[in-house]
């Protein structure tokens, strides 16, 4: 039996310490992992729990990412509660069995310390990673700093592995930013922490021998369609409200308030930010000074990144006259998947915001109060004339000449 | 907002000394930010660490400061690094040095006029903890010129911090701690 860790009212740990802790709450039946920069701590700080007696579980180290979630694959559908941790190019590599856990419906919780994808090869954090993930038929959680990256990871489990949804869910955090800041994290105890887990009830387990099952089984188009379907149509109707359920849930447990999209001084914003991860409470730090300048800012973050929020952000944008979608990931000749993703929201609006499109903090490019006091400033003047007064398309802290198109 | 930034080689344990900071400050009901730049820093590699402090949640996560200290545990970074970038009026600098702080200015015109302390971390930790970890002395005297604790305090505090490490080692940076409060000048 694993021993239980004492732990303080408030701790300052950063985003790995405050995942890997919640995994070990969780307590998880196998951690399949390779580590890899930045989220190698998560699982480092797993294996020494779990070699001073505070964890029951097993944990395989293996040869490569994709051996990792092949791993998750194989416990997941013998019938553990199952996670692992990684980060870009780990994650690119597990890329092939990301679509089979989720079309096998395997609940695996995926620790996600985002970075950038290489060349040129970089270990500092952008959402390269995140947005690869984005059609894997996986859930997609976002903490913007560690306390949430705790929080959030507890209630992957209770909503991936709910015989509504099982489902796959990602938890992402920022590279450095999130996963190496230490901060003030209010934890749960162990045991309130499993409480609100709650115990595995597997499904279809393959190690329930009188119930054979088969995972993986090949369909070609007789089948296949119909699979994606029910899992596509899955997403669309069941996840939102589970997700609610869970975050109202864990409201009345900690007091900490989760929305499947946030939203920060949106009741009267004439113009508002859409951010992911950190970047999104520096802007929201600059959207309170805007307001002293006049300038009805606010921001708007999606919670839950896939499936994505249509009708939240439809909600929560329909009102404001400018709107500035800021990703974090080199697009390589399109617009930027933010902008993408919230113009198709917005579509049917009617008065619909003026909507542009900005790149940053590529690679770890500082993202500064002076680029979002910038941006805001530009969202001012597209609300007051009605229409875009820059390039739809601009990067931000870019060295050398202003980038923009069209 | 109390901003901080270190300035350490790969292994000095900047950001040992900063998450530790971070971890006294935070017991006393205040917010804390504690991280660094790495890159693929190798061991020996110039770095910097940075610490936060506020009565409110902190939400900026931008790597830009104007620091209040900077704290110098490398002495040669004093004269590679650049150490007064982003300084303001008031930015107080503590330099690990065995000069004298009229012989370092010299040294380094660039601290001319500034608010500078100069404090012998590298020699303290040799002789107490017999390895050049200078982020525990760096402590003891950040402690003595910002006035943030008291010497007593400070000391319980890190004990708890340090609590999973053998008994001797404690020791050694308890008596860190105090040298190095003691000779800031």
């Amino acid at each position: 039996m694993a021993e239980k860790m004492e732990l303080n009212e408030v701790e300052v740990w950063d985003g790995n310490m405050a995942a890997s802790q919640a995994l070990r709450q969780a307590q998880i039946d196998v951690v399949a992992a390779y580590p890899i920069t930045p989220s190698t701590p998560v699982v480092q700080n797993y294996s020494s729990f779990l070699a001073n007696g505070y964890i029951d579980g097993e944990f395989v180290m293996v040869e490569s990412e994709h051996a990792a979630m092949s791993g998750c694959v194989g416990a997941s559908a013998a019938g553990g509660r199952v996670a692992t941790a990684t980060s870009s190019q780990g994650f690119a590599l597990m890329a092939e069995v990301l679509y089979q856990a989720s079309g096998m419906r395997l609940p695996i919780v995926l620790v996600v310390v985002n970075r950038a994808l290489a060349a040129p090869l970089n270990v500092n954090g952008d959402h390269s990673d995140m947005y690869l993930g984005r059609d894997s038929g996986w859930i997609q959680l976002d903490a913007f700093n560690s306390q949430q990256a705790y929080d959030l990871t507890l209630m992957a489990f209770r909503i991936g592995e709910d015989h509504d949804i099982r489902l796959p869910v990602m938890v992402h955090q920022d590279g450095f930013i999130t996963s190496h800041t230490a901060e003030n994290v209010h934890p749960l105890s162990d045991d309130e922490a499993y409480e609100f887990v709650g115990e595995f009830k597997p499904l279809n387990a393959m190690l329930d021998l009188s119930k054979p099952t088969t995972y993986g089984v090949q369909t070609e188009e007789d089948w296949h369609f119909e699979h994606k379907a029910r899992q596509h149509a899955d997403l669309m109707t069941k996840v939102f409200g589970k997700v609610e359920e869970v975050f109202d849930a864990f409201e009345e447990k900690t007091g900490r308030k989760y929305d499947i999209v946030e939203e920060y001084m949106m009741e009267d914003a004439e113009v508002a930010i859409v951010a992911l991860g950190s970047t999104v409470e520096t802007t929201e730090l600059v959207a309170k000074m805007m307001r002293e300048e006049g300038i009805k800012a606010g921001v708007v973050s999606p919670r839950l990144f896939r499936p994505w929020p249509y009708e939240q952000i439809k909600k929560a944008l329909s009102g404001v006259k400018a709107v500035a979608c800021l990703d974090r990931s080199s697009p390589n000749g399109a617009l930027g998947t933010l902008f993408n993703e919230v113009a198709a929201s917005l579509y049917h609006v009617e008065n619909r915001p003026v909507v542009t499109n900005y790149i940053y903090g590529l690679g770890g490019r500082d993202f500064t109060i002076d680029d979002a006091k910038k941006i805001y400033e530009e969202l001012d003047a597209n609300a007051k004339k009605g229409s875009p007064t820059t390039p739809l398309q601009q990067f931000v802290g870019l060295r050398g000449p202003k980038l923009s198109f069209y | 907002m109390l901003e901080i930034r270190w300035h350490s080689r790969a292994g000095q344990g900047a950001v040992t000394g900063a998450k530790g900071l971070a971890d006294v400050v935070s017991r006393t009901g205040k917010f804390v930010q504690a991280f660094a730049f790495y890159g693929s820093a190798k061991r020996g590699a110039a770095m910097t660490a940075y610490n936060r402090v506020d009565d409110e949640v902190i939400l900026n996560h931008e790597k830009f400061m104007h620091p209040d200290y900077v704290l110098v545990i490398d002495p040669g970074l004093t004269y590679t690094a650049d150490i007064t970038a982003h300084e303001k009026e008031t930015t107080k600098y503590i330099i690990t040095t065995h000069l004298s702080k009229d012989e370092l200015v010299e040294d380094q015109p660039k601290l001319k006029g500034k608010d500078v302390y100069v404090v012998d971390c590298m020699q303290i930790s040799l002789d107490t903890i017999g390895r050049a970890i200078p982020n525990t002395p760096m402590l003891g005297a950040l402690m003595k010129v910002s006035g943030m604790f008291d010497l007593d305090y400070f000391q319980n505090a890190m004990q708890s911090v340090l609590a999973k490490f053998p008994q001797k080692i404690i020791d050694a940076n308890m008596a860190a701690i105090e040298r190095a409060y003691n000779s800031v000048k």
